[in-house]
């Protein structure tokens, strides 16, 4: 808080400042101030408020003079004595006038400037590349690189950031249980997942696919692993993006069925999704250098655990820096968001600070969005609830904002299901990113225009 | 807060472990402070001495303001619907916890007719969501003047003012907000909003109505100068509005400037910019598009800034796909990361249930417990419900992590005599925790009946499944 000045204070001020004489200063019966001449007397201001205090409505008058004081401060180049304590000072009048006293308001702004503060990382988040075109001896049409940052997601002004998220959305090998809003959308091409590929990439503009090969666990169809990797291949035709392979999650079989997956991608550096560490992440791992491919590191929020299962995969499988992602694991809007994202957050920052245990990209499996109740259910369970509006348009927000939330924790690549979705989120990572430019004319005009 | 150790506080007190505050020890009371579970005027010695002894005032004074929140806290509103918002110690919520959640207030314009006024407001003050254990509610009012018209502006700042909630006024026109305060000025409401070009009737009207004020200025250099020259005027509730652009490299921008405000406070101590922010989603209705894309993108930027750093949010749609993800995010977002919320453990009658009625069983995660237990009681389920001690752990990570064993079932079952309140010996356990089935039954000696997988599919369950053939 300001010091608080008194009118001694300020008489004093303009004494150091030189000002000896105020001449010229006429006080006529109606308290007319009037200033002529460069100079004002010190004691023509003394014996002003000693006047005002014998006046009834001495506020007008009070704050008159202060105005006129502030006026002289200005021109002087003073700090503005503010909240003087001139009414208090002086003995109240008979009279009781309910008029606040007014403090002074000044004539110009008093200048400020802003200068932001300077965060800088020593660490880095590692550049992974997911797919290889045929200059790099596989079949794909483009690349997606993951990671990169030095600085928080979208923290542009920090540091330029070199790739934005990636999305890919998931495909599976059997009718999938999905909520209603997303099944409408993939229902003519269930059973094919080439077919479903395609319509992901060309319709609704993923950058790559997952294909999750979930009949393999041996609790639904148990497909042989050689089986599974002929869907692999039947999707590495339709589409021509980088693509991820999931298992089942079936800890004794998925090591099997990604490595056989592993072995028909060939050089197309895909993505094996996961190594967990319940699995055999060796066998997975060597897989992964074998055929040239990224293993995706799946822990269930705990750093720690994530920071164990990666100084596995560097030092004991030997993985390259440059092909390993992470996925903490993803928990939905009112779900344990809060755990996701702190989680992630904390992951993100070591890495930045130069922890290179967990400075790789992270994944997120966003498509866990639509287990909340509040995504599919088509109203709510509960009685006093304000009745929850159409489901198809909580659906897709409870997605978007999400990914949306876990994006500014630093998720690299996006595993999603709605088009809507993938489309909003899309528009806000290149916003974000500042990839899009322009913006509205006026953007006060929501202030005074009904909308 | 400028401190960081309990022991320069516990410096500041009495240190005769006397107890008053509900605290065993000085020390205990000084820690609590630190993480903000007590206030420093707890200590009632303290506040007393300070009475009675200048030297003690100045002590105290010292001390409030050694442990004063690094963002300003600013009340809007009175009474039991004020809210607080700012009060913010860290930039990341696991380096302690956001304290205040985001205010959300709603529009309301004055060019709307009175009928359309009252239904808008209604829905604002009827809206209830369940979420753990209580019902979100919404903040309060944003009451537009699209008018221009001081005195119709007036009449209808009155009228939602009659419903009792904390308001933003919004109105640059200094006359319209003057005739606005003159009728709502004792309900402490925030006016919006200071700016180049009205500063001056605003820090007036700030100082002569004692209100908080939004200052707006996209120019951050702006925006210091307007803070430091209301500050030095006097005016100390202020809440800074960068301006929200709603699209593009605007709304970058707009991120950029929320973030460096929020930094400048934090990292490097500027008190003269460490305010609550003020974010407007509702400038998403300046886009071209259909309703729903409008919506969708206001609840987009709600929930960039809900993420990061605005402490007041004006909103324009009140529909529910804008609302309930918003208001759940917020939950989350300033949920304290540091302790599980979790409920007793024990046994919970639900709907007076009789001794033929089922028994099943829960965890003691206050997410977990309150979902099934307002399931059962709006389905209208009798049910005697067990809930286990899983240390605040929902019911599939718990199962996972060891947590949820057929052993402590047991003991749950013994604890509570729940045998000796019911006839049958059946116990319904939640589908995610199937796998535990077999075990409970053997330790149990108890059938135990698999459930939903969702408490909120109990009730379906119940019709094929209970009572339970022989
Ligand atoms: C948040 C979360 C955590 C948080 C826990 C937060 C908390 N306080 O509970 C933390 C980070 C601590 C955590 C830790 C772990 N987690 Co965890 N976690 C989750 C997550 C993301 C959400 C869980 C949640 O909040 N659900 C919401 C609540 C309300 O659901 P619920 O309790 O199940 O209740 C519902 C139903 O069960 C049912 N219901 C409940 N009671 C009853 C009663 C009856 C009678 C009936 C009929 C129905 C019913 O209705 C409720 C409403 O729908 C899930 C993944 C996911 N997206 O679901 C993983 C998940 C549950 N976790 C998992 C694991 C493995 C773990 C850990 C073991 C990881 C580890 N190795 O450390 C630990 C174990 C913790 C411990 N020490 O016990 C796995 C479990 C896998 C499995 N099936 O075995 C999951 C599924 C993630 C995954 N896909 O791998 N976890
Ligand atoms: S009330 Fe004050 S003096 Fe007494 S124990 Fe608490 S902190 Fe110490």
């Amino acid at each position: 808080m300001a010091k608080r000045f008194t009118l001694e204070d300020f008489l004093a001020l303009l004494k150091k400042y030189d000002v000896e004489v105020i001449e010229d200063v006429k006080i006529d019966g109606d308290l007319e101030i009037e200033l002529e001449g460069s100079a004002v007397d010190l004691t023509a201001f003394t014996a002003l408020y000693s006047l005002l205090s014998e006046l009834g409505n001495f506020l007008y008058h009070a704050n008159m003079a202060l105005t006129y004081m502030q006026r002289l401060s200005s021109m002087l180049g003073i700090q503005m004595p503010f909240q003087l304590q001139v009414p208090t000072q002086i003995a109240a009048p008979v009279a009781k006038v309910e008029v606040p006293a007014k403090p002074a308001i000044p004539e110009k702004l008093i200048e400020a400037r802003f200068e932001p503060a300077k965060v800088e990382y020593t660490g880095y988040i590692e550049e992974v590349v997911l797919g290889a075109t045929r200059a790099d001896g596989g079949t794909r049409d483009y690349v997606i690189k993951l990671g990169g940052e030095k600085s928080l997601p979208f923290y542009i002004f920090d540091k330029p950031q070199p790739n934005l998220p990636a999305i890919a959305i998931d495909v599976f090998d059997r009718p999938p249980a999905l909520a209603k809003a997303v099944k409408v959308h993939y229902e003519d091409v269930v059973g094919s997942p080439a077919e479903w590929a395609k319509k992901c990439v060309k319709k609704f503009g993923a950058d790559m696919v997952t294909i999750h090969l979930v009949s393999t666990d041996p609790l639904l169809e148990n497909t042989p692993a050689s089986e599974a990797a002929k869907v692999v291949e039947d999707v590495l035709q339709a589409v021509k993006c980088p693509i991820i392979i999931g298992g089942s999650g079936n800890k004794d079989k998925d090591p099997e069925v990604l490595e056989k997956a592993a072995e028909v991608a060939e050089g197309e550096r895909v993505m094996l999704a996961s190594a967990t560490l319940d699995t055999d992440w060796q066998r997975i791992c060597e897989a992964a250098k074998k055929y040239g491919h990224v293993v995706l590191s799946w822990t269930q929020l705990d750093i720690n655990n994530q920071k164990m299962l990666n100084r596995y995969l560097l030092k004991r499988a030997n993985m390259p820096r440059n092909s390993i992602v992470m996925d903490p694991t993803t928990a939905a809007l009112g779900y344990g968001l809060d755990y996701a994202f702190t989680n992630m957050e904390r992951i993100r920052i070591s890495g930045l600070k130069g922890d290179e245990e967990l400075n790789f990209p992270i994944s997120s499996g966003t498509t866990n969005a639509w287990g909340a109740r509040e995504a599919w259910m088509t109203e709510s369970p509960i009685e006093g609830d304000t009745p929850w509006g159409p489901r198809e348009l909580r659906g897709p927000i409870w997605e978007i904002i999400t990914g949306l939330t876990l994006s500014l924790a630093g998720v690299d690549v996006f595993m999603m299901m709605h088009p809507l979705a993938v489309a909003v989120l899309k528009e806000v990572f290149n916003t974000l990113g500042g990839k899009v430019k322009g913006g509205v004319a006026d953007p006060g005009k929501w202030i005074f225009a009904e909308v | 807060m400028k401190v960081k150790s309990p022991l320069e506080i516990y410096n500041f007190l009495p240190r005769t472990n006397c107890k008053e505050c509900g605290y065993e020890t000085c020390m205990s009371f000084a820690s609590h402070i630190l993480d903000r579970s007590a206030k420093v005027t707890d200590c009632k010695p303290l506040v007393r001495d300070a009475e009675k002894d200048s030297k003690a005032k100045e002590k105290l004074e010292k001390l409030l303001e050694l442990t004063a929140p690094e963002i300003a806290e600013v009340v809007i509103g009175v009474g039991s619907s004020a809210i607080k918002i700012g009060g913010e110690e860290v930039l990341h919520r696991h380096e302690l916890t956001f304290f205040n959640p985001t205010a959300f207030f709603y529009d309301v314009w004055d060019s709307l007719d009175d009928k359309k006024i009252d239904e808008r407001c209604d829905r604002v003050v009827s809206y209830k969501k369940f979420y753990v254990g209580k019902y979100l509610t919404l903040d309060g009012f944003a009451v537009r003047c699209t008018s221009n018209d001081p005195k119709r502006y007036a009449e209808v700042v009155k009228k939602v003012a009659g419903y009792g909630k904390p308001m933003v006024l919004i109105a640059l026109n200094p006359e319209c907000m003057k005739a606005a305060l003159d009728v709502c000025a004792e309900q402490r409401p925030l006016i919006y909003a200071a700016t180049e070009g009205n500063w001056k009737e605003f820090l007036k009207l700030a100082l002569d109505y004692k209100v908080p004020v939004v200052l707006r200025a996209k120019d951050l250099n702006l925006l210091k100068s307007l803070a430091v020259t209301f500050k030095s005027a006097g005016v100390k509730d202020i809440v800074l509005d960068p301006v929200t652009e709603p699209l593009g490299e605007g709304l970058q921008g707009t991120f950029e400037r929320v973030i460096q405000l929020r930094r400048k406070a934090i990292l490097d101590g500027d008190k003269d910019v460490a305010y609550p922010i003020m974010v407007t989603p509702i400038a998403a209705w300046l886009i071209e598009g259909d309703e729903v894309t409008k919506s969708y993108w206001e609840a987009v930027i709600a929930g960039i800034f809900i993420v990061k750093y605005a402490d007041a949010m004006i909103f324009h749609s009140l529909d529910q796909h804008v609302v309930m993800p918003t208001l759940t995010l917020r939950f989350n977002i300033y949920t304290d990361p540091r302790t599980p919320v979790q409920v007793a453990p024990g046994l919970r009658e639900i709907n007076n249930p009789t001794p033929d009625d089922p028994v099943m069983i829960t965890t003691n995660f206050a997410l977990t417990y309150y979902t099934v237990e307002n399931d059962l009681g709006s389905a209208k389920i009798r049910a005697w419900l067990l809930v286990l001690n899983t240390e605040g752990i929902c019911v599939e990570a718990s199962v996972a992590g060891g947590k949820f064993t057929a052993s402590k079932v047991k003991e749950l079952i013994n604890e509570t005599k729940i045998a000796e309140k019911v006839k049958h010996r059946y116990l319904i356990i939640p589908g995610l925790a199937a796998r535990l089935q077999g075990s409970i039954e053997d330790e149990t000696g108890w059938k135990v009946l698999v459930g939903p997988i969702d408490s909120g599919r109990i009730k379906g369950w119940m019709e094929k499944n209970w009572p339970p053939k022989k």
